[in-house]
Parts: structure tokens; C-alpha cells; sequence
């Protein structure tokens, strides 16, 4: 189904900030999940006569689980902190894509339902009964969020929009609106072990398609192991980069780091998806679950180590969650983690970014690279928001921007960094992430790009940069769709490994 | 000695105020103590240490640092007003210990003058609310009458601290009549017993309303955990039980 048409922004020299126009895109709905998908879920299909009590219900449950839901819901005094902070909001104008706004679509049910002042005087804090109107603006506007948590940097409580949009989409799932996109993953990645339905027979065949590859091109047998028991590491990785341009590049450029440095990996049919869908709706146990499959593979094939691939919501999940969802990580005191721990290499972090391996392997002479391999290019580096803002590398606060970057300017001669207050932890949302990288959301996704392609528009002006980097699955597939429709060529989408494959030196 | 009407409801109005500040207060400081983080969800960078943890926390209560960050226009008239009102707030101890703490005594100047920084910072986020498109849009009426509030017993106070004094040797015999339980007369005057009963209808809405963002920041998870996933294990108990189901 073709989508509607739509404006796309004008590049201007800054990213202003436009003037509300309410309502612009009270229109876009993500497709709603049909009754198999809801059903393998476990959620509802459609609304039952008990909705409102079903999500009133869910809002409640939610509020007693998550301390930052409950203390997110009171903390808020409207200062407007966070009202040109959304590159939703700044792509689209529409004011429920101000961060605050797209909180108080929760907050006005919040404080009817749950507080003192709410029940008493409604009119007076802005408190509202739950109505199908909001729960069709939950519906449109907690599908224009990508969880990129931008907007908590800059409030003065630490307020996270994302947390807000998590439950929201949970509570819709409670009450039979699901979303197709990301729940149709979720179930395939319980089906298959991949995001992209991929199964363990063409799995196989597309790695040994890549081997071959890589022999004719490079004129070395570099392997890509699956299912390899006793090896080292296991790479964990997005299923994009199994066949997916440009992040196949980047998959070549890992297995060629492994081969180079002589490090035994393997990777898992049964894990081949380090995405984890399960972090967009806000339900503990679905991430969990889908985590679980990385534990299981690793004490399946025993390995020692566990390295994640160039994914920005994976590797959120990956360093913030998986050693409470599945212990993999140190400091476990109970039998279910301790399983697993004493497995892992203690000499290394568990788990690790493929970015802090390659860089230590660079830095310590382990492997050899020669960047003039890329003379060709002018590179410069988009943060995805979940590494920015959501997880660290290394073992100082701020890693994750100094390590990608060191690990770039080891393997390129020419790099510019774009503005200081788009990048590090300001850094935009590429548009697509959080569950929206669906052509349904075309409109939302090209909009919200909008400060991103700014950013890059300047540096492409100002020193002809070519490339931009990147270290996430999303970002890759979001930006070679929409930033064409800005006037760049899609051939400047990539990743970090695809730089270190083509400067690294294999003999 | 008979006490009159004014008194006796006005020392009724504190106690009850006080009774539902504290219990008000304090309930909403324990549901947000027994309800769990499951999740490590600092905002990073953050901090890898609960040293770090607390200075970062202190540079937010004391210095607005994300607000900082956000915009400098209500970063200014927010800290203004947040640091006025601290300085008076201090300043008004002295009504309520005798002898009066000596430090206190040297707030007192700065505590006089800092209810104009006080209502100017007040002044300029009223006004953010009326001219900002965007935060117009988002004002609810209980936004704009906070506001109202709070200036309301800020000029109200200003008033008797440099134009109509109120007899303060009687009142603060009044409240320290209110905490030692033996209730003195209260001066009758129109501009102190309208500041008075603004304070009284503050301190009632302060735990049912925005005001819970002063308890809320040191409970809010993206700004008060450390940032060490990888080293520790960080389990909730409701979460922990799906552990042993494995």
C-alpha cells in the first residue's frame, strides 16, 4: 500500500524551531496488528466492551512495577524544558510531538484515575476521563516516539519520555491495538530467532555466500562460523546485517577483525537476532524472553565471550538489561546467573560492543589497519540515541562517544564531526527507531530526520563529507530510505565495520 | 485570656496543614520508595560510582544543570525563583526558634531582598506561559494559578516586610504558641492573614499536586542510578521471581 503523500522539510542552515500547528499529524496511524499476531501475544485483538477498565487496569499494574513511570507521571510542572527537543516535534510541528505534550496524552488519564487532585478538580490540573478519542491519540501519537530519550537530557527530573511512550503502547497492547510492525517481529523472533524470519537453512547459505565473497574480493579464506561449539565468542548481531545493504558491509568487516586477530567465533542460528523488540512495548517479560535466546545459546555452545554487533537498541538492551534479564554480565549472587558467569572469561566485559573489541584490538597492534585504504572518503559520525543515551563503552562515563570515533580516525584519514548540539548525548533520532521502521510511518519517519539530515547537510557543505558512520541496524536502514529524499545518495550510509573491512589489513 | 475566632481558626488551619503536608508528604516519599526499578535506566553519560551519583544529583538540586542544558530563559527565572525562595524560606526560621540560630540571623538581610528575586523569577515564568507558544499550549489552569499562588504570598509578604509591618514580636509568639501546643493571639491584620492563609492552602496542595517534583527528582531512576550494569546484577524482587522459573 502506497503511502499518503506528504512535504517533505526544507533544509535550512539551523534547525529551527517551528511554530505549533496542532492536529498535522493527528493522521498518522501505524498499522494495527491483526488477530494472529495479538493472539500468539497474548493480547486481545480488538476492543473489548471492558477496555477502559482493561486499561485502567494495565495503567495501575504499570505504575506499582515501574518506579519511573509512577514518580514520571507526578514529577512533570509543565516548564517547557523539553518542548523543542523532539526531532518529532521539530520535523512536524504538530505540539503532541512535544515531548511534555506526548506525556500528558498519559498524564490527563493519569491524574483522573490515580490522584487526589484529578478526582476532585479535573478541570483544574487538566485531568480527563479515558475516552476512545485518547486512546486513538496513544495510538497515533506513541507510534511518532522513538524512545530516543533525548528530551530526558534535558529535563530538569530526568523525565523520559520513552518510559511513558513504553507503557503507553503497552497498555494499547492490553486492550487489543497492537502494533503490526513491531509485534509481527516479536513473534517471529519467538518463531524463528530472527527478526526478519530468517531460518537456519538460509542462514547458512547466506554466510558461506559471504565467504565466498570475501575470498574472491580479499583472496583469504576469513570464515563465518555458525552454531560452532567450544569457540570463543559469540557474536551476536542484528539480523539486517545477515543481508541487509549497507550492514551486510559491516558483518564482513567483523568477521574479518575475528579472522585477523585470530579469535574463534561463532555465531547462533538460535540467537542470530541481537534486536530485541521487546524493549519498544514496555513489557518486562516479553524483553526478557527474547533475551533469554542469547543465555541459552551461550551456555548451548559454551563460549566464553559475548560480543554484540552494530545495533543501537540491542546494544541497550545488551549493556543496560541482559545481565538482569539473563545474567550475562558479572556480579551475580544467585544460582540462574551464577550459571552462566562462571562460564564467561572474566579478563573481558560481558557482554562487549563489537566497537570496544576492534578498537582494543587496533590500539594493542593485534590487528593492523592501514586507513588511506579510505582516503576516498570524508567521514563523519552519527550517535545512535540508545548507544548515546541508553549504554556506555569502556570504562569511562562518555565512552561511547570517544571509542566509536577513536575507532573511525584509526581507520580514516579525513573526519569531521557535525554540531556539538546535534551529536553526544544531544545526538537526533535517525527517525526510524523504537518500533517506527515501517513504510506506514513513512511521513513520521522522513520528518523526523529532518534534524539529522540539517546536521549532516552542513557538513556535507562546509568539508565535503561523503560518509556517515553509524553503529545501528535502524539508522542504517532508516537513513538509506530517507535521506535520498533530502537530496543525499544512499551510498553514504554505513557502518564503522565497514570502514575497518575495507582499511584492515588480512594476511 | 479568651482567644478570638481569627486565632482559633487560623491555629486549626496550621495544624491541619502541617498534619496533611507531612502525612501527604510522606506517603507519596514511601510509594515511591517501595516501588521498584527494575530496570538500570540512567541517562548516560552517567556517573559509575554512587560518589558520582550524588554529585550529579547535587548539581541538579543546586544548580538546574539539565534545565541548564535546556534553555537558558527558564533556567534564569527558575533558579531565581527556586534560590529566592530558599533565602527566604531561612529567613523565616528566625518566627520559629528562640533564641534565633545565629546563622539564621545572617540569611535574614539577604533572605529580605531575595523575595524580589523570588517574584521577579516568578514574574518571568507567569509570563513564559502567557507569550511561548509552545508552553501556552501546554499550561493547564492549575499552572497559571500555582503561579498566582506563589507570587500572591511572595508580594503579600514583601508588603509587610517593607511597607505594612505586622506586629512579628506576636507573631511569632503565635507560632511558637503552635508548636510548644499553648496558642497565642494572632495579629489581625488583613495583609497578614491573607499571607498566612496562602502559605496554609500551599502547604495542602504541595503533596497532591506538581509541587511533588521536589521529592520526585531524587526518586526519578534516570538521574539516581549508577551506571554499572555490567558489574552488578540489578534485580527486582517482582523480577527475580522469573528467574527461578528457569
Amino acid at each position: 500500500m502506497a503511502a499518503a503523500e506528504f512535504d517533505i522539510p526544507e533544509l535550512k542552515d539551523d534547525i529551527e524551531i517551528p511554530k505549533l500547528r496542532e492536529g498535522v499529524m493527528a493522521h498518522a496511524k501505524t498499522f494495527p496488528a491483526g488477530q494472529p499476531v495479538q493472539d500468539f501475544m497474548g493480547y486481545p485483538h480488538e476492543l473489548g466492551e471492558d477496555w477502559k477498565e482493561r486499561a485502567i487496569d494495565k495503567m495501575g499494574d504499570l505504575l506499582g512495577k515501574y518506579r519511573s513511570l509512577k514518580v514520571f507521571m507526578d514529577a512533570c510542572v509543565h516548564c517547557g524544558a523539553c518542548t523543542d527537543k523532539c526531532h518529532y516535534y521539530l520535523g512536524t510541528s504538530d505540539p503532541k510531538n512535544m515531548p511534555v505534550a506526548r506525556q500528558d496524552l498519559m498524564r490527563q488519564v493519569y491524574r483522573r484515575y490515580f490522584t487526589t487532585a484529578g478526582k476532585l478538580f479535573p478541570k483544574l490540573v487538566g485531568a480527563k476521563d479515558l475516552t476512545k478519542d485518547i486512546l486513538n491519540d496513544w495510538y497515533s501519537y506513541y507510534y511518532q516516539c522513538s524512545e530516543c530519550r533525548r528530551c530526558s537530557v534535558y529535563c530538569p527530573y530526568g523525565i523520559d519520555t520513552a518510559e511513558i511512550t513504553m507503557a503507553g503502547r503497552e497498555i494499547l497492547n492490553h486492550v487489543g491495538m497492537g502494533q503490526k510492525y513491531s509485534n509481527e517481529i516479536l513473534s517471529k523472533v519467538h518463531k524463528i530467532g530472527n527478526n526478519l524470519g530468517l531460518p537456519g537453512p538460509a542462514l547458512e547459505d547466506t554466510l558461506e555466500g559471504l565467504e565466498e565473497d570475501i575470498e574472491a574480493d580479499t583472496g583469504v579464506a576469513v570464515k563465518l562460523p555458525l552454531d560452532v561449539k567450544g569457540a570463543e565468542v559469540l557474536l551476536v548481531t542484528p539480523s539486517a546485517d545477515f543481508f541487509s545493504e549497507p550492514h551486510v558491509e559491516s558483518l564482513i568487516g567483523y568477521a574479518k577483525v575475528f579472522h585477523a586477530a585470530g579469535i574463534s567465533w561463532t555465531l547462533s542460528t538460535h540467537a542470530s537476532e541481537a534486536g530485541n523488540f521487546g524493549l519498544f512495548n514496555g513489557n518486562y517479560e516479553s524483553m526478557r524472553k527474547v533475551a533469554m535466546r542469547i543465555r541459552d545459546a551461550a551456555l548451548e555452545l559454551g563460549v566464553k565471550r559475548i560480543v554484540v554487533g552494530e545495533c543501537g537498541h540491542a546494544w541497550r538492551v545488551a549493556y543496560s538489561f541482559w545481565n538482569t534479564l539473563t545474567g550475562i554480565g558479572y556480579g551475580g549472587n544467585d544460582p540462574f546467573s551464577i550459571e552462566l558467569q562462571k562460564q564467561l572469561d572474566p579478563t573481558y566485559p560481558q557482554p562487549q560492543h563489537i566497537c570496544e573489541l576492534t578498537n582494543d584490538l587496533i590500539k594493542s597492534g593485534k590487528i593492523k589497519v592501514d586507513p588511506s585504504l579510505n582516503d576516498d572518503l570524508v567521514v563523519t559520525y552519527h550517535d545512535s540515541c540508545n548507544v548515546a543515551r541508553a549504554s556506555r563503552m569502556g570504562t569511562e562515563p562518555g565512552g561511547q562517544f570517544i571509542i566509536p570515533r577513536e575507532l573511525i580516525k584509526s581507520v580514516v584519514n579525513n573526519f569531521h564531526d557535525m554540531a556539538d548540539e546535534t551529536i553526544g548525548e544531544s545526538t537526533f533520532c535517525c527517525g526510524g527507531g523504537g518500533g517506527l521502521l515501517t513504510d506506514d510511518l513513512m511521513e513520521v519517519r522522513v520528518k523526523g530526520a529532518m534534524p539529522r539530515a540539517t546536521a549532516l547537510n552542513n557538513v556535507v557543505k562546509e568539508h565535503q563529507v561523503n560518509f556517515m558512520a553509524m553503529i545501528c541496524a535502524i539508522c542504517k536502514a532508516q537513513f538509506t530510505k530517507v535521506l535520498p529524499k533530502y537530496g543525499f545518495n544512499m551510498s553514504m550510509v554505513g557502518g564503522v565495520h565497514q570502514l575497518v573491512s575495507k582499511a584492515i589489513k588480512l594476511d | 485570656m479568651g482567644l478570638s475566632t481569627v486565632t482559633m481558626i487560623y491555629a486549626g488551619m496550621f495544624y491541619l496543614a502541617t498534619f496533611l503536608l507531612v502525612v501527604g508528604l510522606g506517603y507519596k516519599i514511601f510509594d515511591y520508595s517501595r516501588t521498584p526499578a527494575p530496570l538500570k535506566i540512567p541517562t548516560t553519560p552517567a556517573p559509575t560510582t554512587r560518589q558520582g551519583v550524588t554529585y550529579r544529583m547535587a548539581k541538579e538540586v543546586v544548580l538546574f544543570e539539565s534545565l541548564f542544558k535546556a534553555n537558558k530563559w527558564i533556567w534564569v527565572f527558575g533558579w531565581m525563583f527556586h534560590f529566592g525562595l530558599l533565602l527566604v524560606l531561612l529567613r523565616h526560621l528566625r518566627y520559629f526558634t528562640e533564641p534565633v540560630w545565629f546563622w539564621v540571623g545572617i540569611v535574614q538581610p539577604f533572605g529580605k531582598y531575595a523575595s524580589i528575586m523570588m517574584v521577579i523569577g516568578m514574574a518571568g515564568l507567569l509570563a513564559r506561559r502567557f507569550l511561548v507558544d509552545r508552553v501556552r499550549y501546554i499550561s493547564t489552569p492549575s499552572d497559571y494559578l500555582m503561579l498566582v499562588l506563589l507570587i500572591a504570598i511572595g508580594l503579600s509578604g514583601m508588603l509587610m516586610t517593607f511597607v505594612v509591618h505586622t506586629d512579628i514580636v506576636a507573631l511569632k509568639a503565635f507560632f511558637l504558641g503552635l508548636m510548644y501546643l499553648d496558642v497565642q493571639p494572632l495579629p489581625q491584620d488583613l495583609t497578614l492573614l491573607v499571607h498566612l492563609a496562602l502559605v496554609a492552602l500551599l502547604m495542602v496542595i504541595f503533596p497532591i499536586s506538581k509541587l511533588l517534583h521536589a521529592p520526585g527528582l531524587f526518586f526519578s531512576p534516570t538521574r539516581n542510578q549508577v551506571d554499572n550494569p555490567r558489574e552488578h546484577r540489578h534485580v527486582a524482587a517482582w523480577a527475580a521471581r522469573l528467574d527461578q522459573k528457569n
